[in-house]
């Protein structure tokens, strides 16, 4: 196939960027989006320019290493990361708009490359149980119920790409945090934290500058995980009740 | 003395130290003394750990924030002993190549992880679980280091489920085991397909917390490039900020590399596309023995190759095996068609026929080197993919494999069949674009795993002294073979329970000396980095670096992949030299210094890398014995079976840094004799 | 923002609810009015339930603006560079268009109490102050006009898609949607709402444009 490529392009993070275009040929149904970027980038190099920088590592869908907006969608027209995502979803001729994550929290670095350390940060202020290595009782010691189990495992699955914010017309990350405070929220060992947790990570969000939700549902219809939108509602649940009892 | 048995006072080695007649890489190597675990335990196998334990010395919690340790990495052995060490009240600084520390590529296994908990109460224990790896790894890991992983592995799920790792739960709310790998417990604890990411992330987090403690300094888009040794000691490293690029000295009174395996060497592998032997091969290149480095597993049921294109393979849970039937055509001339065109009697389960007691469900490294047999002849399917062939030449092969789970969707049922499987089965049409319930699955094998890394004793301490090595960085619990599910116990093990205990040791002779940033071994280090950074940028040849890793990986996978030969192997040193030699004249490498430059920094990994391949291949060329992963044609059975001498190589191999061979350079072979008290040795058979 | 908003639903049910009272004809429609304001008494004084309402109206709605101005200034502060190219998929028209859609409401509130409460105008001959007395008159004269009730089932559908996503959201915000049955009531009851709301206030204008309602 042939493919028109409007890329952003941005040397570091204070130079102001802007889209380029590029013609390329020779791509297979095969590749995946990722490696479509590879052929460019070997194009470029063999041309004399720098390539393309482009976060990616496991290419599995699983480390949430990858992002990029593609023609408008954050990790492209299906449901899953890009590096899964695989050009037979495209058409020859298509001409296809990359972009990198837009939000104030998450600066770019260089094209695509943004900074979202502001995620690692939401987990600092909270996204964990408080458990010294050594102190753990016996695993079976605490049942935990099966169905809390499975939806904590199922929210777990987050994996952290920011996907949610990059498709958020607000700019909000409460997929991200309402995924955590409910992981740990429905499982017997999160409950000590419970609440501290909910309004810290809240602040947390609220302080690196993501905007706030307004329940428009566009982060989990983007999310590659399908973290569905009722971790926001725990989310907020959770809050009420922190709030509430005076945290 | 014997040699190796000066530490077991009173226990009786099962095993007699091996003597290597054969001498297949002589001229690649020079001989070295033996090395020996000065460090190992004595006693009861069952008492070592705890003797050990109680004997290491310990820190006054007042001098811990005294003590700056490095941890490189952040996968399960690195992120977790950032978290114990942070807690612990240390100064921690801990580095990762990507955006951040949850990423490590510990976060795409699958299966599960092992424990000898005996829930099932189906006849599990420490020991069964020592037996079990032991024998997995064919014998050729240190026991005292295996069974203190399985007396660890119970702890990792207490800690884990204190974390809130969700793992999976029976209907009563207790956890849920299933059996895993081909042994006969169910010791293997799962989160349905995602057991690394769920064990991953409990450890960011512990570890985060401890970043917001301010015990743990996290720095991200960080990569090491040198090691710093001090007076013989492992004093700090020197990382370039990816983001500035900036080359910085980062000094501590220990360093630890939890930097994980080098399977990347192949070029094609299911590692991450980041993973990489830098960090390790800068410790090898100032000293740091690298033990077995040609352990490599090879994992049987992977999405295969689909063109030149491909950046890396995707593995398939192995479990598709219970209910698939592996076939290939048995004439070549049907290879082309449509799978479900070729009759049932024109199509060969080989591995039904060849291993009718085990039929498909023989051990990774057999169903692995079947389907490359079937492939060489020519029957393999899917589509044909440009290789270097064994006599050099570059040729078109099929390399695919059936997997077919018509059969059991006939007698199962759909529904029982995507029940089981359905995220599998998604992805791989996701990545094939063809529906594996109408259309039998394509496989091929792919690397998966080194059991090869840094040498370290009990201690996890390599030979340089203050220089820790974790998870599968270092080479020590799985000899020449892993078992399923053993990669998260122990990187875990390692980074929770072990290093803590040992690292405590070596710090109590704290306070070590102030190194100044301008002492001459810091300067030498710095500036060695940044002269290599220029030089990089300097060379503006023609060929792009991910040209250059490409063909050292076809390389790699033919000649010192799933089978390894002697003539092979000779010309893929040969090979790998002149690549090499082309690499550092001819390689383009485009940009500045000075900002994200992922040609540049894969430029450095791609360096190391051909460096690494070439004693790889060496290793695999002087240890002339079929084991584990490593499987040499010269030494199989008559009926093509993997044939072990313990009589020659019952020992580790640990390789000293010798200097570039194009320079003139050997690597230097120092053995470590295994000898055994606890176990004894015995043959597999698989027919 | 949500609690504000659930104000105004139950205040715009009400509301909707007393309008229907035109189909009774101008006595008892004009009796509705009249007895808005001596509801409560003698405990309150006359118009004090009004009053309240009113006051309890203003501060509902200074509490909804000013939530709903902080909302969108984040919102602007969190993507100062908007994309070259942006779809979206998983989302309703209405969860959209709640920002602009509101100040549609809002503007149409504003002209809303001129017409009936504050001024007073009728704009089919400019007089104001209503000096009939007669609301259900002022109404009548006022939908009589085509554009003017086109211009009210405009709002009328701006109020409906307001509704549609707010009724969900705030129950969502308030976490009242945790399960996947009170999900699907909530977004069940923004659309019953929305229709209801929406459909019963346009009702009123409509029936008098055909002449259903007539002085």
């Amino acid at each position: 196939m042939k493919l028109t490529l409007k890329i952003w392009r941005q040397e570091n993070p204070s130079a102001t960027g802007g889209i380029h275009t590029y013609e390329l040929d020779g791509v297979s149904k095969d590749m995946s989006f990722l490696e479509m970027l590879d052929l460019l980038n070997e194009q470029l190099v063999t041309g004399g320019e720098e390539p393309v920088a482009f976060d990616s590592d496991c290419r599995e869908g699983i480390c949430g290493m990858c992002s990029l907006m593609i023609n408008g969608e954050a990790h492209g027209p299906e449901v899953t990361t890009t590096c899964q995502l695989h050009m037979r979803s495209f058409n020859d001729g298509d001409t296809i708009t990359i972009e990198p994550w837009r939000a104030e929290p998450f600066p770019v670095l260089k094209d695509l490359v943004v900074d979202r350390s502001a995620f690692d940060r939401i987990i600092q202020s909270g996204g964990f149980i408080s458990s010294n290595t050594g102190s753990a009782p016996e695993a079976n010691s605490v049942p935990a119920p099966r169905d809390k189990a499975m939806r904590a495992f199922n929210v777990a699955t987050c994996i952290g790409c920011g996907a949610c914010v990059a498709a958020c017309p607000n700019g909000s990350a409460s997929l991200f945090v309402g995924a955590k405070i409910t992981h740990l929220g429905e499982l017997p060992q999160g409950q000590p934290e419970r609440w501290s947790r909910v309004v810290d990570m809240v602040g947390q969000h609220d302080h690196e500058g993501f905007g706030g939700c307004t329940n428009i549902g566009e982060c989990a219809s983007a999310c590659p995980k399908e973290i569905p939108l009722d971790v926001i509602s725990q989310l907020n649940k959770d809050l009420r009740t922190a709030l509430k009892n005076g945290f | 003395m014997a040699a190796g048995t000066h530490y077991l006072p009173g226990l009786t080695p099962t095993n007699k130290p091996s003597v290597q007649k054969s001498d297949d890489a002589a001229g690649f190597y020079e001989l070295g003394e033996n090395v020996v675990d000065e460090s190992a335990p004595t006693g009861p196998i069952g008492e070592r750990w705890t003797t050990r334990k109680f004997e290491n010395r310990l820190v006054n919690p007042a001098n811990r924030r005294k003590l700056d340790i490095i941890i490189v990495g952040t996968g399960l052995a690195g992120g977790a002993a950032a978290a114990t060490l942070g807690e612990a009240g240390y100064n921690v600084k801990s580095f990762c190549y990507q955006d951040s520390p949850r990423r490590a590529h510990s976060i795409a296994a699958q299966g599960g992880i092992n424990a000898a908990k005996n829930y099932k109460e189906d006849g599990d224990s420490t020991y069964r679980l020592f037996y079990d790896t032991v024998k997995g790894g064919d014998y050729r890991a240190r026991e005292s280091n295996v069974f203190r992983l399985a007396e660890e592995s119970v702890n990792i799920i207490d800690q884990c489920v204190a974390q809130g790792v969700p793992f999976a739960r029976e209907y009563g709310g207790l956890l849920d085991n299933r059996s895993f790998g081909g042994v006969q417990v169910s010791r293997t604890f799962y989160a349905r397909g995602q057991t690394g990411q769920q064990l991953l992330l409990g450890a960011y987090q512990a570890m985060e917390r401890q970043v917001a403690a301010g015990t743990v300094e996290s720095l991200t888009r960080h990569e090491m490039l040198e090691l710093i040794v001090v007076d013989d000691k492992a004093r700090g490293i020197i990382a370039r900020n990816m983001v500035t690029g900036e080359i910085e000295t980062h000094l501590a009174d220990v360093v630890v590399l939890a930097s994980g395996g080098y399977g990347n060497v192949f070029y094609l592998s299911t590692n991450a596309m980041g993973s990489n032997v830098t960090a390790a091969w800068r410790a090898h290149r100032k000293g740091a023995y690298m033990a077995n480095p040609c352990y490599t597993q090879i994992h049987p049921t992977c999405i295969p190759v689909t063109g030149s294109h491909q950046s890396k393979l995707t593995l398939m849970s192995e479990s598709l095996r219970n209910d698939g039937r592996i076939w290939v055509p048995k004439n070549v001339e049907d290879c082309e068609k449509d799978p479900r065109e070729i009759p049932e009697a024109d199509r060969d389960f080989f591995l039904e026929r060849i291993y009718p007691s085990f039929g498909n469900l023989v051990p990774r490294d057999i169903a692995s080197r079947a389907a490359k047999y079937m492939c060489d002849e020519g029957r393999g399917v899917g589509p044909e993919i440009s290789e270097i062939g064994p006599d050099g030449e570059e040729r078109l092969v099929r390399r695919g494999v059936y997997l077919d789970l018509t059969d059991a969707i006939k007698r199962l049922g759909k529904h029982a069949i995507e029940e089981k499987y359905d995220n599998l089965l998604d992805m791989y049409e996701r990545i094939t674009g063809e529906n594996p319930y109408e259309l039998p699955m394509r496989i091929y094998p792919a690397v998966h795993y080194v059991m090869g890394g840094l040498w370290v004793d009990y201690e996890l301490q390599s030979n340089i002294k203050g220089l820790f090595v974790t998870g599968e960085a270092n080479f020590s619990d799985h000899g020449a073979n892993r078992l399923g599910a053993s990669a998260l116990m122990q990187g875990l093990a390692d980074g929770y329970f072990v290093l803590p205990n040992t690292i405590r040791d070596y710090l109590a002779d704290a306070p070590f000396d102030k190194i100044p940033e301008d002492h001459p071994a810091v300067v030498e280090a710095l500036s060695s980095v940044q002269d290599k950074v220029s030089q990089f940028l300097s060379i503006n040849g023609t060929r792009s670096v991910e040209s250059y890793h490409k063909e050292l990986g076809s390389i790699m996978w033919e000649y010192c992949g799933m089978e390894r030969t002697e003539p092979g192997l000779k010309i893929a040193i040969q090979k790998i030299r002149d690549l090499r030699a082309d690499f550092w004249t001819n390689v383009k490498v485009l940009g500045s210094a000075d900002n994200i430059n992922q040609d540049l920094e894969k430029a450095g990994r791609v360096a190391d890398f051909l460096e690494l391949g070439e004693l790889m291949c060496v290793d695999a060329l002087n240890r002339r014995e079929s084991c584990g992963g490593h499987f040499r044609g010269e030494s199989q059975t008559e009926d093509g079976e993997a044939l072990r001498h313990d009589e020659e190589f019952a020992y580790v191999a640990a390789w000293e840094w010798g200097g570039d061979s194009n320079d003139g350079g050997q690597p230097v072979l120092h053995k470590e004799d295994l000898v055994y008290t606890a176990i004894e040795m015995k043959q597999r058979s698989y027919k | 923002m949500a609690v504000s908003g659930l104000l105004f639903i139950g205040f715009v049910l009400g509301h909707m609810y007393g309008n229907l009272k035109a189909f009774a004809g101008e006595e008892k429609f004009n009796e509705y009015a009249h007895h808005l304001r001596e509801l409560g008494e003698p405990m309150l004084p006359y118009e004090g339930f009004l009053w309240i309402m009113r006051v309890g109206l203003l501060v509902a709605i200074i509490v909804h603006v000013a939530c709903a101005i902080a909302l969108w200034k984040r919102a602007a502060d969190a993507r100062p560079v908007k994309y070259v190219a942006k779809r979206n998929s998983g989302s309703s028209f209405s969860s959209r268009t709640m920002r602009w859609g509101g100040v549609t409401v809002l503007v149409f509130i504003v002209w809303h109490l001129l017409n009936f409460t504050v001024v007073k105008i009728n704009p089919s001959n400019g007089e104001t102050g209503d000096p009939d007395h007669s609301p259900y008159a002022l109404l009548v004269d006022t939908f009589d006009l085509w554009w003017m009730t086109i211009l009210y089932l405009i709002a009328m559908l701006a109020l409906a898609l307001h509704l549609h996503h707010g009724t969900f959201s705030s129950l969502q915000t308030l976490g009242l949607t945790n399960s996947a049955v009170s999900r699907a009531r909530a977004r069940a009851a923004g659309w019953v709402i929305a229709i209801v709301v929406a459909g019963g206030f346009s009702l009123v204008p409509l029936s008098v444009l055909v002449g259903i309602i007539e002085k």
